[in-house]
C-alpha cells in the first residue's frame, strides 16, 4: 500500500511498529548468530551476552504489544491496516520465542564448555543455525517488501532444517551409543538442535503471517514437513 | 423504466428482497448511477458507505420510489422487491412506500402528539378497523422502536419535545407502523449522541429478524458493528459488495481498500 492515510501521524504510528519489528528481527538474527558462534568456539562470554540480550528483546516486544494495543483503540484499522496490526502482534510474539531459544542455546553452551567436545557435532549445530539465521533476514525482508514469493520460499526451506536435525539427532543417538559418558553433553545438544528446529517453525510461521499480510488469506497446510524424530527408533534396541 | 421485459429470472432465491439490474441514474445530464447491480437479502441489514456525492442515497430513493417526486430525475434498470418490478405502471408508489419504510438522517417528526405521529401511517392506509386496533399499533410500533417505556405516560405530548435520539426512534417506531417489509434508513444517527446511537444500532438489529434493512452511513465503524453485507459506492458506480467481515478485512478492490482505510483514493 503505497498511498498515505488522511490522518498523516497514522501513517507514522505504523511505520514506527514496523520499524521496531526490523529492530526486534535484527536483534533475533544477532542472538542466533553469536549463540551458535559461542557453541562452535566454546565461548562463555559470548554466550553471556546473549542470555543479557533477550531481555531487551523481550523488552521490545512488549513495546509493540502495546503500541498495538493503541492503534487499535485509536484508530480502530481496517482491511490492509488491520492486516498490519495483527501481523505485527503475531511476528513479535514468534520472534520473541526465537529470542527465548537462542538464549536456552547459550544457556546450555555455559554447560557444555564444562564438558568433553562431541565429534563435529559443533560445527553441524553452526550449519543449522545458519541456515536459520538466513532464513530470518529473507522472511524480515519478505515482510519489509511485502514479498510473497520470498517468504514462500522461506516456508519451503524449513523442510531443509528439518532434515538436519533429523541427521543431527542420529548422530547423537550413534555418539550416545558409542559412549555413554557423551551422554550428558548429548542430551544437552540435541536440546539445542530441537531449539533451533523450533525456530525454523518460527519463522516459518512469520512467512506464513507475510502471506497472510500481503493476501488476506493464510496460505493453505501443504508445507513438506521433514521432522522424522518422533518415527525414530534405534535399530540396535541397546539404549 | 423502458426495459420491463422483467420476470422473475434474476430473484430466484428466496432470501432476496431486493434486486437491482443495470440501474441508471441520471439528474438531467449528470449520470448519478451508472449500471448497479445488487440483491438486497431480506432479514439482513445492509450497509451503503461511500465518499459524499457518490450516490448511495440516490440509489437508496430509487428503493421506495423517492425520487419519483424530482422532476429531472430519470431511472433505468430494473429495481424489484420480491420479484416484481416496483417501477410497474400498476404499482402505487404510496403503497411501495408503506411497504419500504424510511428513516431520515435528521429526525422529522410531525408536529403532531407522539400518538399521532405513530397512528398517521396506519389510518391513512387504513391498516386499523378501530380505536382499539390502533391502539395496539402504536403500543407495538413503540415497543418495537424501544421507545414505549419512555413515553408511554405521554402519548399526547408532542413529538417533537423528544430528545433527538427519541425522536429518531419514534421516526423509526413511524416507518414500523405501517408494517414494512423494507426498511431504509439514510444516516439515521448521525445527529445523535453515542449512547442514542448505540441503541439505535441495537433496534436495528432487532429490526433484522423482520425486515430488511439498508442503511447508508459515513461511520464505517457503524457499518461494520450492524451490517452483515456491505456495498461500497464510488463516483456513480457500485464498486464492491459483500460481506462485512470480508470487506471490512480483505476487500477485494483497492477504491474499497483506500476509501474504509482512510486513504486518499
Amino acid at each position: 500500500m503505497q498511498e498515505q492515510h488522511i490522518a498523516s501521524a497514522f501513517d507514522r504510528e505504523l511505520e514506527s511498529i514496523q520499524a521496531m519489528i526490523m529492530k526486534m528481527g535484527g536483534m533475533v538474527e544477532t542472538a542466533i548468530h553469536q549463540a551458535s558462534l559461542s557453541l562452535e568456539s566454546r565461548d562463555e562470554e559470548l554466550a553471556n551476552k546473549v542470555r543479557l540480550a533477550d531481555k531487551q528483546i523481550d523488552a521490545i516486544e512488549e513495546q509493540i504489544n502495546q503500541e498495538a494495543a493503541r492503534v487499535i483503540a485509536l484508530r480502530a484499522p481496517t482491511a490492509g491496516d488491520l492486516r498490519t496490526v495483527l501481523t505485527v502482534i503475531k511476528i513479535s510474539a514468534n520472534l520473541e520465542r526465537c529470542g527465548d531459544y537462542a538464549k536456552n542455546l547459550a544457556k546450555r553452551n555455559s554447560v557444555l564448555v564444562k564438558l568433553h567436545p562431541v565429534g563435529g557435532t559443533g560445527r553441524s549445530i553452526r550449519r543449522m543455525a545458519r541456515e536459520v539465521e538466513l532464513m530470518l533476514k529473507d522472511v524480515l525482508d519478505a515482510y519489509i517488501q511485502r514479498n510473497v514469493e520470498l517468504a514462500e520460499h522461506v516456508r519451503q526451506r524449513d523442510q531443509d532444517v528439518d532434515q538436519m536435525y533429523n541427521a543431527m539427532f542420529r548422530e547423537f543417538l550413534t555418539h550416545m551409543m558409542e559412549d555413554p559418558r557423551n551422554i550428558t553433553a548429548c542430551m544437552h545438544l540435541h536440546f539445542i538442535a530441537k531449539n533451533i528446529e523450533r525456530t525454523g517453525d518460527h519463522i516459518t510461521s512469520i512467512a506464513e503471517q507475510v502471506i497472510y499480510l500481503v493476501t488476506g488469506e493464510m496460505p493453505d497446510e501443504d508445507r513438506p514437513k521433514g521432522d522424522q524424530s518422533p518415527y525414530e527408533f534405534s535399530e540396535t534396541g541397546s539404549i | 423504466m423502458k426495459d420491463t421485459n422483467f420476470d422473475d429470472q434474476f430473484v430466484q432465491a428466496k432470501d432476496i428482497k431486493m434486486s437491482a439490474r443495470g440501474v441508471q441514474v441520471f439528474y438531467g445530464d449528470n449520470h448519478a448511477i451508472k449500471d448497479v447491480n445488487v440483491d438486497i437479502a431480506d432479514n439482513t441489514v445492509t450497509a451503503f458507505i461511500g465518499p459524499s456525492g457518490c450516490g448511495k442515497s440516490t440509489f437508496l430513493r430509487c428503493l421506495n420510489r423517492m425520487n419519483d417526486t424530482i422532476s429531472s430525475c430519470r431511472i433505468q434498470g430494473l429495481i424489484a422487491m420480491d420479484g416484481q418490478n416496483i417501477y410497474a405502471p400498476k404499482v402505487d408508489p404510496v403503497q411501495l412506500r408503506a411497504k419500504v419504510g424510511m428513516v431520515f438522517q435528521k429526525p422529522n417528526p410531525f408536529a403532531k402528539s407522539i400518538y399521532d405521529n405513530i397512528a398517521y401511517g396506519p389510518r391513512i392506509h387504513g391498516l386499523a378497523a378501530n380505536k382499539n386496533d390502533l391502539d395496539e399499533i402504536v403500543e407495538k410500533s413503540l415497543r418495537r422502536g424501544a421507545i414505549w417505556d419512555e413515553v408511554k405516560d405521554r402519548l399526547n405530548e408532542p413529538g417533537n419535545g423528544l430528545s433527538g435520539g427519541q425522536q429518531q426512534r419514534l421516526c423509526i417506531a413511524r416507518a414500523i407502523a405501517t408494517a414494512p417489509e423494507v426498511l431504509l434508513m439514510d444516516e439515521p444517527c448521525s445527529a445523535l449522541d453515542p449512547i442514542a446511537t448505540a441503541q439505535i444500532e441495537e433496534l436495528i438489529d432487532e429490526l433484522r429478524s423482520n425486515y430488511s434493512v439498508v442503511i447508508i452511513t459515513h461511520s464505517m465503524q457503524q457499518a461494520a458493528r450492524v451490517s452483515q453485507k456491505t456495498a461500497f459506492f464510488h463516483l456513480g458506480n457500485l464498486v464492491e459488495h459483500g460481506e462485512t467481515g470480508q470487506i471490512f478485512t480483505n476487500p477485494q478492490d483497492p477504491r474499497t481498500e483506500s476509501y474504509i482505510t482512510g486513504r486518499i483514493g
